[in-house]
């Protein structure tokens, strides 16, 4: 068997958790300090737009802005010399895109569930606003921030369609598990699927095994009862 | 800590509601001001506005010391003040206790600088939280949540201190305790304080002045005794308490038919005026008579003399509450090991002139 989807797969989906999570967080609090409803309904659209597109048309997209003829793309060859299209940062791009939206939308509901009160009396006593997202607003949300960022790395190590697109299949850089499972099994080897499928619900198990712990200890354990 | 005792906050706000109109105008300073009124009233609204909390449509409110002045907010300069930069303290009905942090984590909470860790430990000592300070705000009783409150207000030393209903989410033994306690830190404090509250026992025990509010309007304003004794128009008549409030006829420079109460004839103390349209009497204002004594009465012009015909009767742990067939309400005093109340109605009450109140307004 090639352990090189292995490899791949974790690479992509650690840096993509690691990059969606912190962007997740920062656009909820963005969103919600909006005080335009009009603006703030309109971000948030955008921002979940990717969740509600098949991931082959949110992947049509980055194709169309990341490839090299694309806005982005040409941007990048002219200045970097780097090719994003059909590379392995493609992967960890699509990973991102159709992880994030998991990631603000947990992490906006967790922030809006926390007491206005609590916000309120944190200004009154003079905490300035970053003081208060990170005291109050994000120390008051972990468990459902936690919570969506288990979803947001289960949608990026499960990610499919909108890698094929931009990152394609191509095998030792390229190809995650999921095309590799996929490519597998349309060449008839059964048996290296298996293998596959096997390693990704052993990675998925561990990681929401990890996270909720996480929750646990940052969240409830040490403020509930005596 | 500065003196404080010549701080004025004067607040002069408009805002619209779902419902009314907030519109305020008042200044607090000098003692507690207690803002009485029932829930939905716009009370908490009002302290909302002073934190900066939620912002007026129009307005000023203004601190001032002497010949300094603070603005905090004013609608036509355009200025208002972030919360952060008022010094107001708040102390939210529900305590608004950070839940993540330990006692003394929120007591410093708004404290910066090199003494916090000094301020911390004057205010756990100050508001019997010694030994507390590990424990989180939900393994604290009410009454001890409350102290945290209070003591992470105080050690920001805010200027002014904004009470919203600190007592409701109490139970009822406990509200009495705190509410002495509240006195004395209050006392202590001598800045600018404001009470909100829709209890009138708690607003005549802790506020030296009040303002009675009444959808989004103050309806009356004074020294709370004043207020209590005097209240001038039905509707303050009714929040301060009186059970008694009848329309009147004026059948003499001091003698008014009580519609309301069976057309009974009184005397009052004093003239009244062509602006009185109502009567009250307080339910505790009544005086019993036996048969002899109400005899001594008969003749005389102020003997406002009422027979009780077939009262109902209903027991309270410390007061029987009597209505009289007239629908007039007297409570008087019992102990709590009488059960019979046979030998407490007597034949005769009667109402001391002094113990009327001339009211203006329409009773409800």
């Amino acid at each position: 068997m090639d352990w090189s989807p292995v490899l791949i797969s974790l690479k992509t989906a650690g840096l993509s958790i690691f990059v969606t999570f912190f962007l997740g967080i920062f656009s909820a609090w963005a969103v919600i300090r909006m005080e335009r409803p009009v603006w703030k309904a309109a971000c948030d659209g955008i921002l979940t737009l990717p969740l509600v597109l098949p991931p082959t048309v949110a992947g049509f997209f980055l194709l169309y802005l990341f490839g090299v003829k694309g806005p982005v793309g040409k941007f990048f060859v002219d200045f970097f010399g780097v090719k994003i299209a059909f590379s392995w940062p493609a992967t960890v791009l699509a990973a991102v895109t159709m992880s994030f939206p998991l990631m603000y939308r947990s992490a906006r509901g967790a922030f809006e569930q926390v007491d206005p009160d609590l916000i309120a009396a944190a200004r009154t006593l003079g905490m300035g606003e970053w003081e208060i997202f990170r005291k109050v607003i994000l120390a008051n949300a972990v468990p459902g921030v936690v919570s969506g960022g288990v979803l947001a790395f289960a949608r990026g190590l499960g990610e499919f369609g909108a890698t094929s697109m931009i990152a394609g299949n191509i095998a030792g850089k390229t190809r995650t598990l999921p095309m590799a499972v996929y490519s597998e099994v349309a060449a008839g080897n059964m048996d290296t699927a298996w293998a596959y499928v096997a390693v990704i619900i052993a990675v998925a198990l561990v990681s929401i095994m990890v996270m909720n712990g996480a929750a646990w200890k940052a969240g409830g354990g040490r403020r509930r009862g005596k | 800590m500065e003196n404080k005792e010549s701080l004025f906050l004067d607040v002069k706000i408009t805002k619209r509601l779902k419902n009314f109109e907030l519109n305020m105008d008042f200044r607090a300073g000098g003692g507690c001001l207690g803002i009485l009124g029932p829930s939905g009233c716009g009370k908490s609204m009002t302290l909302r506005s002073i934190a900066g909390i939620i912002t007026p449509d129009e307005g000023r409110i203004a601190l001032t010391d002497g010949e300094e002045e603070r603005v905090l907010f004013d609608s036509w300069r355009r200025r208002n003040v972030r919360p952060q930069a008022r010094r107001v303290g708040y102390l939210f009905q529900n305590y608004a206790l950070f839940p993540n942090m330990t006692v003394e984590e929120n007591i410093g909470a708004g404290i910066k600088g090199r003494n916090k860790k000094k301020v911390v430990e004057r205010m756990l000592e100050r508001f019997r939280l010694a030994g507390l300070e590990k424990r989180y705000p939900l393994q604290l009783s009410g009454g001890q949540q409350q102290r945290v409150a209070l003591a992470r207000i105080m050690a920001y030393e805010p200027d002014v201190i904004l009470l919203d209903e600190p007592f409701s989410a109490m139970d009822t033994h406990l509200r009495e305790k705190l509410r002495l306690e509240l006195q004395e830190i209050l006392k202590e404090y001598g800045g600018v304080s404001i009470l909100v509250t829709h209890d009138r026992d708690e607003a005549y025990q802790l506020c030296r002045n009040m303002v009675l509010m009444d959808q989004g309007r103050a309806m009356a304003a004074g020294n709370t005794r004043e207020l209590f004794h005097n209240p001038i128009t039905c509707k303050a008549a009714r929040f301060t308490g009186c059970k008694n409030i009848s329309r009147i006829e004026r059948t003499g420079e001091r003698k008014l038919r009580a519609l309301d109460w069976g057309g009974l004839e009184l005397t009052t103390e004093i003239p009244i005026g062509d602006e009185i349209t109502a009567v009250g009497i307080r339910a505790h204002d009544f005086e019993p008579l036996s048969q002899e004594a109400a005899r001594g009465w008969e003749e005389k012009e102020e003997g406002n003399l009422i027979p009780v015909r077939s009262p109902s009767v209903s027991e309270m742990p410390f007061e029987w509450y009597v209505t009289l067939n007239n629908g007039l309400w007297w409570k008087t005093e019992k102990s709590i090991h009488a059960h019979s109340a046979e030998d407490v109605i007597p034949p005769w009450l009667r109402i001391p002139p002094s113990a009327l109140i001339l009211l203006t307004g329409e009773p409800e």
